[in-house]
């Protein structure tokens, strides 16, 4: 089989861009709980506040130099493998993607610094600040990153002269339909991310009885975040839903494995598509609940992948699935987040082990959903790279073989694998630390600088008794 | 806006970028370089530690250079990157490999030896890659119709691989006369003697650039030899700076050697820029053929002129704050 370099640069965005979103959903969804934490400090004046403060902080500073570090690698993805997507977008795309480097600049310089570096050197107000000013500055990054996503999934605010795009209205490029939505639903991820990774984390030091007092309060507040959260979630998940299906239909057929346009479509459970057939060949489901879910009436016309040419359609398998791991792991989020609830009647929520150990396992669902989520969005939009404009055989570098995307792939992959394992490993380290009750901050304060983010960590990644399987806990 | 060349602006911008990286990253890249002929694992110690504060803050300058230029210039974007497709490869993970190694090396112990050899290896390999660029790019591109034509391994000539290796040397000499200026005892006497050693390779690549650039395109020929004499002063000056290094490094003034050390590097770069300018894709596409819209660029001008002050203060005041020698033993562990 001939190497195809379209197929490989998409497996290549895939993986790259996969490998890099996990750590900013986290970091952002962190970086809020940090905020609400030295909030607290400052309000209350409790010391257990600033404690939980530091540790997540330090977890905080490890993930976002992973984030950093893996995120070097996006700005020259575009010009390597989709050159002439960059040349036709940049107009748009380019000044997106300045803005975001811009306010990453901005923040890395102005206060994260302080966040990371000035406990001891500022009052906890302005440390308060500091934290609020990060949260709020990653948010500004992932607005850049997000408003040009959308705009490629529904683009608008733009005439085409000459075969390049020319933005005519800022305003409604940058918001356009699918923005608010893809925002929101993003937003909320994050939210999760650090919410199920910040309750799962309590519960493992809950189970080995260490600093109970402090992370009782952590799991405490964040299982009512999350209540809150995860049906939220559902319901704007559903909004982004109809959005798509006002916009990008055949993404929907794609989603609901549908392939013939027409009423009362089924809800289903499970099925196996199948593109030769042009059907699925195995199914079950809810009867009439997609039309009820999409138009909400029984009766109601849901698009089907009839409206494409075979060739045409989305890889059905990746985002008919992609979206069913999606949406089962959201529901299992919120199944946890009610029997939260409900435990907390004779503080059993604190003891019982089944839900402790349930909500260690639940801090990697949200990582695994956020992927899939990106996988339903990025593989149904199929064969757009600019939904309706601009295709994946137009958008691909001319130049490139498939033997040149190959080599860079696997590059990629041995490059990364050593970085995710060499961070991931030094994370668990760090978290298995705990917190700190001596504070090492102060005397080393002096030789950090704000810029590098993970020396905020302060724990060693190896040490002399540790020589033998790292995974040893 | 039309009062405005925005094209030119941006041009200056991004060679200012660019320049800024070079001299910043080059020295901390130089020592990674140096790296592995260090006397011992306290040389090392005090290596590292002289740039850790800084390197980070350093390498945003790529970031914002390569931001910058799908922004502006969309053109040299999509046609560099491309054309450039391996080499860019092996510059990200050069550069990735040595970022998380000043990240975890500190932090490691029975793991040092392989984090050493990251920094290391990533660092010469990012610096030659980054040289390769420099001599691929004052060759020219095949280009048609606005896009790369050319095949994988275009950029790899003999002349790509002597200023690869040219950079490689700059850098080390960069990291040498850093090194000088910010250590004392073994450690600077160590790095005083390669400065001589590097000197000579920098001139030997400066001399066969020099006398091979002119003729790869009749365009430098004539901008060297037929039009304006003045240019004639960069090359003298670098070379000037050349001699200059050598005689503050002998004399043991150690600011002045890397300073001119520094000089060294501006001349020999707008030597090189005069040479293609105003061509930035050689040899077919200018500076204006190669623009974004001016409404893009005027849109992204506002946020860069507002953010490059702010990192420039910022850049200055952290590299006061952590003026003055790195003795064996001191710094983050």
């Amino acid at each position: 089989m001939a190497l195809d370099p379209i197929l490989l640069s998409r497996l290549q965005f895939a993986f790259v861009v996969s490998f890099h979103a996990i750590f900013p959903v986290f970091t952002i969804g962190l970086a809020s709980y940090i905020a609400v934490l030295q909030g607290l400090y400052v309000t209350t004046g409790n010391r257990v506040w600033d404690r939980l403060g530091l540790f997540w902080t330090k977890v905080f500073a490890v993930v976002f130099g992973m984030g950093v570090v893996s995120g070097i690698v996006m700005a020259f993805q575009f010009g390597t493998n989709w050159s002439n997507f960059s040349q036709m977008a940049a107009n748009f795309i380019g000044p997106m993607l300045s803005y975001e480097v811009v306010t990453a600049f901005f923040l890395e310089a102005g206060f994260l610094g302080v966040l990371l570096f000035g406990r001891h050197r500022v009052s906890p107000a302005v440390h308060f600040f500091a934290a609020l000013m990060v949260a709020v500055g990653t948010f500004i990054s992932a607005f850049w990153i997000l408003a040009t996503n959308s705009w490629m999934q529904t683009p608008q605010g733009f005439e085409i002269r000459e075969g390049v795009i020319h933005v005519t209205s800022w305003v409604e490029a940058i918001f356009n339909p699918s923005f608010p939505y893809r925002f929101t639903h993003m937003a909320l991820a994050a939210f999760l991310t650090g919410g199920f990774v910040v309750t799962g984390v309590s519960a493992w030091f809950l189970l080995r009885g260490r600093d109970v007092d402090a992370h009782k309060r952590a799991l405490s507040m964040t299982l009512w975040l999350l209540l809150i959260l995860t049906p939220l979630q559902a319901y704007v998940g559903d909004e982004h839903g109809l959005n798509t299906l006002e916009h990008q239909p055949e993404k929907i057929a794609a989603m609901e494995g549908n392939w013939e346009t027409q009423s009362n479509v089924p809800l289903l459970l499970f099925a196996l598509p199948d593109r030769d057939l042009q059907a699925n060949r195995f199914e079950i489901g809810i009867p009439n609940g997609a039309s009820l879910i999409l138009r909400h009436d029984p009766d109601g016309v849901v698009p089907g992948l009839d409206q494409l040419e075979p060739a045409q359609q989305p890889p059905v398998w990746i985002t008919f699935f992609s979206f069913r791991v999606m949406v089962g792991l959201g529901l299992l989020m919120i199944a946890f987040a009610v029997a939260g609830l409900v435990l907390r009647k004779g503080g059993r929520v604190y003891r019982s082990r089944w839900f402790l150990r349930g909500l260690q396992g639940m801090s990697l669902a949200p990582f695994v959903a956020v992927v899939a989520g990106w996988f339903v969005t990025e593989t149904g939009r199929s064969p757009w790279l600019i939904y309706g404009v601009l295709d994946y055989a137009d958008a691909i570098t001319p130049s490139l073989s498939g033997g040149m995307v190959l080599f860079t792939l696997l590059g990629y992959i041995v490059v990364y694998a050593v970085i995710f394992y060499a961070g991931v490993y030094y994370l668990c380290k760090v978290i298995r630390q705990g917190l700190d009750e001596r504070d090492e901050t102060d005397e080393l304060d002096s030789h950090d600088r704000p810029a590098r983010p993970m020396s905020a960590a302060h724990v060693p990644f190896d040490d002399e008794r540790d020589d033998r399987a790292p995974s040893r806990s | 806006m039309d009062m405005f060349d925005l094209s030119l602006i941006w041009a200056v911008i991004i060679a200012f970028g660019v320049i800024m990286y070079v001299l910043m990253d080059g020295f901390d890249l130089g020592l990674g370089i140096l790296f592995p002929f260090a006397p011992d694992e306290d040389a090392r110690d005090v290596m590292m530690n002289s740039v850790a504060p800084v390197w980070d803050g350093n390498e945003t300058w790529l970031v914002l250079g390569g931001a910058g230029l799908i922004g502006a210039f969309p053109l040299v974007y999509s046609i560099l990157l491309p054309a450039m497709y391996i080499g860019v490869f092996l510059m990200l993970a050069g550069l990735i490999f040595r970022g998380v190694a000043f990240e975890f090396r500190f932090k490691s112990r029975r793991t040092r030896t392989w984090w050493n050899a990251a920094f290391a290896g990533g660092s010469f390999v990012a610096a030659f890659a980054q040289g390769a660029v420099v001599g691929a790019y004052i060759e020219g591109f095949e280009t048609a119709n606005r896009v790369f034509t050319g095949g994988p391994l275009d950029w790899l000539t003999p002349f790509s691989v002597i200023t690869g290796l040219g950079l490689v040397a700059g850098y080390a000499l960069l990291g040498a006369t850093w090194l000088v200026l910010k250590s004392e005892g073994h450690v600077r006497e160590w790095a005083r003697g390669l400065v001589p050693r590097l000197l000579v390779g920098v001139v030997v690549v400066f001399a066969i650039v020099s006398l091979w650039t002119p003729w790869i395109d009749p365009g430098v020929w004539e901008r060297w030899f037929d039009h304006i004499q003045v240019i004639w002063l960069l090359p003298a000056l670098a070379l000037a700076c050349v001699v200059g290094v050598y005689t503050a490094n002998r004399k043991g003034r150690e600011l002045l050697a890397f300073l001119l050390t520094l000089g060294m590097f501006v001349f020999t770069y707008l030597g090189l820029l005069v040479s293609r300018w105003p061509y930035v894709i050689p040899p077919d596409y200018t500076l204006w053929e190669a623009a974004s819209a001016p409404a893009s660029q005027f849109f992204l001008l506002v946020g860069v002129l507002f953010v490059v002050p702010i990192i420039l203060t910022y850049t200055a005041w952290s590299y006061w704050v952590f003026r003055g020698k790195v003795r064996v033993g001191e710094g983050y562990h």
